[in-house]
């Protein structure tokens, strides 16, 4: 006998299981906003996804890489390393300098909301809120232990962060900046990012 | 300037019905909006969430001056200047003196109605400040110098060539008229302004209380940038906007961009507590300040009518789904505030003049109340706008002549008589009149009106009355105008289906208009008095149903009569009860007589059905007539846009007869789609209209009511 598949393989119409897995509802309505979800492994992996993303520019030309304003400790110092061996610029600080931008933004997400699939981002910080807004790529690490199933689920760890001083930027990104205003047909990176890239990091 | 008399703001509409881009790109609109509302509210159970809404801003409107307070502390705790507008000229000055302060001469805006509300750019402007819009859709209205024509969408009237004709001019190099490369050149042209700009205004969705935190609800980003780069940030906000803690916003925001744009959630919201860092601004945080905006608000949430307008989220549906605003668009449908909510805002922010012809462009077909977010009854309130206009400026002499003739019944039904009986040379026998009487003009002729007919049904009551021997049940029948007087076929046959079923009937003559046509037209005295006339009438029978064959005074008698006499405690049992029994045609048959297929079998034909606006959405009836049309043994094709409104609206069609052609127009070509051989429906006034066109059009449809299809019985 051979292997017993279902009557209707082959005729594809073999549906994959709707999961209803948090992540899974995350990464579904995540992506229907036409972002990219990755799953990763560590954060080592996205910060070679990112430097990847950058264009190889002559020497001389100054419009930055990477952007990554959150960064401290060894996790910017590998950063470092990486830009440097692919010839990649590298930003942290002061970003108003680059009103024309730059390739790739690179933030850490404080919460997901699965609903939604939207990214919370505590951006209280200008260069860090500026990184969000000037690149053409943003990618975004979302801790998978900082995922939550529903926004009214996350409103009191929301309301911590808009509380606190001295003063707070709390941004819900859900995709690429998008506009429909020329006869209603959608277009991505209006004014913010062109595209959104959302990278799941299994930290537990 | 508003249009000085109606006749202008006519002329002004018929401009926008020859739009032909205007007209395609609104069809495709209301189509597209209404599936991807659907799709995405699919499997939540939207009516609680709108209850929801409307309970918690209720709540929220009601305590507007603690909400202030409290926001105002935390606000300012966070280093906020925080200031209270009490009209829209103080708000733009107020604005100015924080620009003047601020030595800020070049400002970038995000899209803000209640700054358009203010005419902020204008005074800006005036006072040598460069204002940039830069939401792409109000960049491209304020580079051609006029308003927003959708709440969300402001440029939705343009088409790519005419916006890329617009840029060719701003940049000085001519551009395609392709969309990706349109968007990229505003990307391009405004990423600069930006930095150049020394002040950011917005508006706001969100005022918390309990945080002092603002939230701001976008697509494009433009808000972001606009609140980062510049030195100092002016978030200018109407007081309704103030909610407890960011639960209620939450809530709030579950609704609102599905309502508005068909999506679970736009690209960005928004949270800012405080001034926060900024580079460029001495000290290192930001010069934050947020100016509420009062302009009748206070008032306006005292009103017993008016308060659930403050409702209002500004998500744009009551436009989307609006069968006038999809015919002539934002321009010529609003103000400032547009679509059904516009007409009532219009009012109260910007003063009866403007106001005064809005108001009466509304069908009443409930379209806008059936999707709002926040469960406002924007029908009634346009309406009432309209009494309180004609109240304050003194009533039209139509309304007078139509009240007096509502209020004195035996005069209204001998003029009818009369006019009876100079109809014939008119009508050259036909049954629809050939040459419309001087005061119809030109554009009425859209479609064929009905002569009276020969025997009003009253007339004929005598000799149709059954005495039924042991009845099984027993009705009284509330016969309306244009049933008794145009079209007794409709209820000669309900009364021969009636009788074959055993059930009595009763016909109280001293039964009259429902009043809804004066309440149309602001008579809101003479409503109340026909009301109470029907009411006595139909007591007096001892029926157990009152039954009507017109969903618009099925509606009516149901759901206005209640409202507009509740305030007689003597009365409010006696209307209780007659509110319940009040029942249309289709349900009484299916519902509570509960009729089986044998006993209703006709010949089958192929049959579509128009849904009254009064019936589906004015009382909730969907499935009574299918259910009785297929118990009947029809094949029943069902059309695209079921429940879309005819056109009629009463005394609408004569007062807008050209978009009322339009609409009727499309009705009739979805209608034609389907290949039925019968149109049915279940309300005179439709059938009216519908069979008006159909002549006119020479279409090969059938239009009949429920009732005249259902006598067909096979014997």
């Amino acid at each position: 006998m051979g292997s017993r598949k279902p009557l209707w393989y082959g005729l594809g119409r073999d549906q994959p299981m709707v999961s209803n897995n948090v992540s899974d509802i995350f990464t579904r309505n995540l992506s229907a906003v036409s972002a990219v979800v990755h799953p990763v492994a560590s954060l080592d992996e996205t910060l070679a996804y990112a430097v990847a993303l950058c264009e190889v520019r002559t020497s001389g030309c100054l419009r930055p890489g990477v952007a990554a304003p959150g960064l401290d400790g060894p996790l910017f110092h590998r950063l470092t390393a990486l830009c440097a061996d692919r010839g990649v610029r590298m930003v942290q600080r002061n970003l108003r300098r680059f009103s024309d931008g730059f390739d790739v933004g690179f933030t850490l997400a404080d919460y997901g909301i699965a609903e939604t699939g939207t990214l919370v981002i505590d951006s209280s910080s200008e260069d860090l809120r500026l990184a969000t807004m000037l690149c053409d790529t943003h990618v975004v690490v979302l801790p998978l232990s900082r995922l939550r199933a529903t926004a009214a689920e996350a409103a009191p760890e929301l309301t911590l962060l808009m509380k606190h001083p001295p003063a707070a930027y709390l941004a819900f990104i859900t995709g690429a900046s998008r506009t429909a205003d020329i006869e209603r047909v959608l277009a991505l990176g209006v004014h913010g990012p062109l595209a959104l890239h959302a990278l799941l990091w299994e930290d537990r | 300037m508003p249009p000085k008399d109606l006749k202008t703001y006519r002329r002004e509409v018929a401009g926008a019905l020859s739009d032909r881009f205007l007209r395609r790109a609104m069809d495709n609109f209301a189509v597209t909006y209404r599936s991807g509302r659907d799709r995405v509210f699919a499997g939540m159970d939207v009516e609680t969430l709108v209850q929801d809404i409307a309970r918690l801003k209720s709540l929220a409107i009601g305590q507007i001056d603690s909400l202030l307070e409290q926001f105002k502390a935390n606000a300012e705790r966070a280093g906020v200047q925080v200031h209270l507008a009490s009209t829209a000229q103080e708000a733009n000055a107020i604005i100015h003196a924080i620009a003047r302060d601020n030595d800020a001469r070049r400002v970038v805006k995000s899209k803000s109605m209640t700054a358009e509300e203010t005419g902020l750019n204008r005074y800006l402007e005036d006072r040598g400040i460069e204002v940039t819009e830069t939401d792409l859709g109000e960049w491209i209205v304020q580079l051609r110098r006029e308003g927003p024509s959708h709440m969300v969408m402001p440029a939705i009237h343009l088409s790519r060539h005419q916006v890329a004709g617009l840029f060719g001019q701003v940049t000085g190099k001519a551009q395609n008229a392709d969309i990706e490369a349109l968007v990229k050149v505003a990307r391009r042209e405004l990423r600069q302004k930006f930095f150049d700009a020394d002040m950011g205004i917005t508006g706001a969705n969100f005022a918390l209380a309990d945080t002092g935190a603002i939230g701001l609800v976008t697509n494009e980003g433009n808000a972001r940038l606009v609140t980062s780069l510049p030195a100092v940030h002016v978030a200018l906000v109407g007081l309704e906007k103030l909610v407890p803690s960011l639960d209620e916003a939450l809530r709030i925001l579950r609704v609102l961009p599905r309502n508005a744009t068909g999506q679970a959630i736009s690209s960005y919201v928004t949270w800012i507590t405080g001034a926060t860092e900024c580079t460029v601004s001495p000290g290192g945080r930001k010069r934050m300040h947020v100016v509420f905006l009062d302009n009748g608000r206070r008032d306006l949430a005292q009103d017993p009518i008016f308060s659930p307008v403050l409702r209002c989220v500004r998500c744009g549906a009551c436009a989307n789904v609006c069968p006038i605003y999809r015919m002539v668009g934002g321009h010529r449908f609003g103000h400032i505030y547009i679509g059904a909510v516009g007409l009532i805002l219009t009012y109260f922010f910007h003063g009866r003049d403007r106001a005064r012809h809005l108001v009466q462009n509304c069908l009443n077909c409930g379209a806008c109340r059936s999707v709002c977010a926040a469960g406002i009854d924007l029908p009634h309130l346009i309406q009432e706008v309209h009494a309180r206009i004609t109240d304050e400026e003194g009533h039209p002499l139509k309304g007078l002549l139509l009240s007096h003739m509502l209020t004195h019944r035996r005069v209204f039904h001998g003029l009818l008589k009369t006019a009876r009986a100079l109809q014939p040379p008119a009508t050259e026998a036909t049954p629809y009149l050939r040459h419309l009487p001087h005061i119809f003009s030109e554009e009425h002729r859209f479609r064929a009106l009905p002569a009276l007919a020969q025997r009003a049904f009253r007339d004929q009551w005598p000799e149709i009355r059954r005495r039924t021997r042991s009845p099984r049940a027993h009705v009284a029948l509330f016969a309306g105008c244009l049933q008794d007087f145009v079209y007794p076929k409709h209820l000669t046959a309900a009364c021969d289906l009636l009788a074959r079923l055993e059930v009595a009937v009763s016909f109280p003559m001293d039964q009259s208009c429902c009043g809804l046509p004066a309440l149309m037209m602001g008579e809101t005295r003479s409503a109340r008095q026909v009301a109470r006339m029907n009411l006595e009438a139909m007591a007096a029978t001892g029926a157990d149903h009152v039954v009507t064959l017109c969903a618009s005074c099925a509606s009516h008698l149901k759901n206005t009569y209640p409202a507009l006499l509740g305030s007689n405690p003597a009365l409010s049992a006696q209307l209780a009860a007659f509110a319940e029994r009040v029942v249309p045609f289709s349900v009484y048959l299916n519902d509570i007589l509960g009729v089986t297929a044998a006993e209703i079998r006709s010949p089958a034909t192929s049959v579509t059905w128009h849904a009254p606006c009064h019936l589906c959405r004015g009382l909730g009836v969907r499935r009574a007539p299918l259910e009785l049309i297929r118990k009947a043994g029809h094949r029943l094709l069902r059309a695209a846009e079921e429940e879309t409104c005819c056109g009629f609206g009463g005394t609408y069609s004569s007062r807008f007869p050209r978009i009322s052609a339009e609409i009727l127009s499309r009705k009739l070509d979805d209608a034609i789609k389907t290949h039925a051989r019968v149109l049915v429906t279940e309300c005179p006034g439709c059938i009216l209209q519908l069979r008006g066109g159909v002549v006119k059009r020479k279409d090969h449809l059938l239009i009949r009511h429920l009732a005249e299809l259902l006598a067909d019985v096979k014997r």
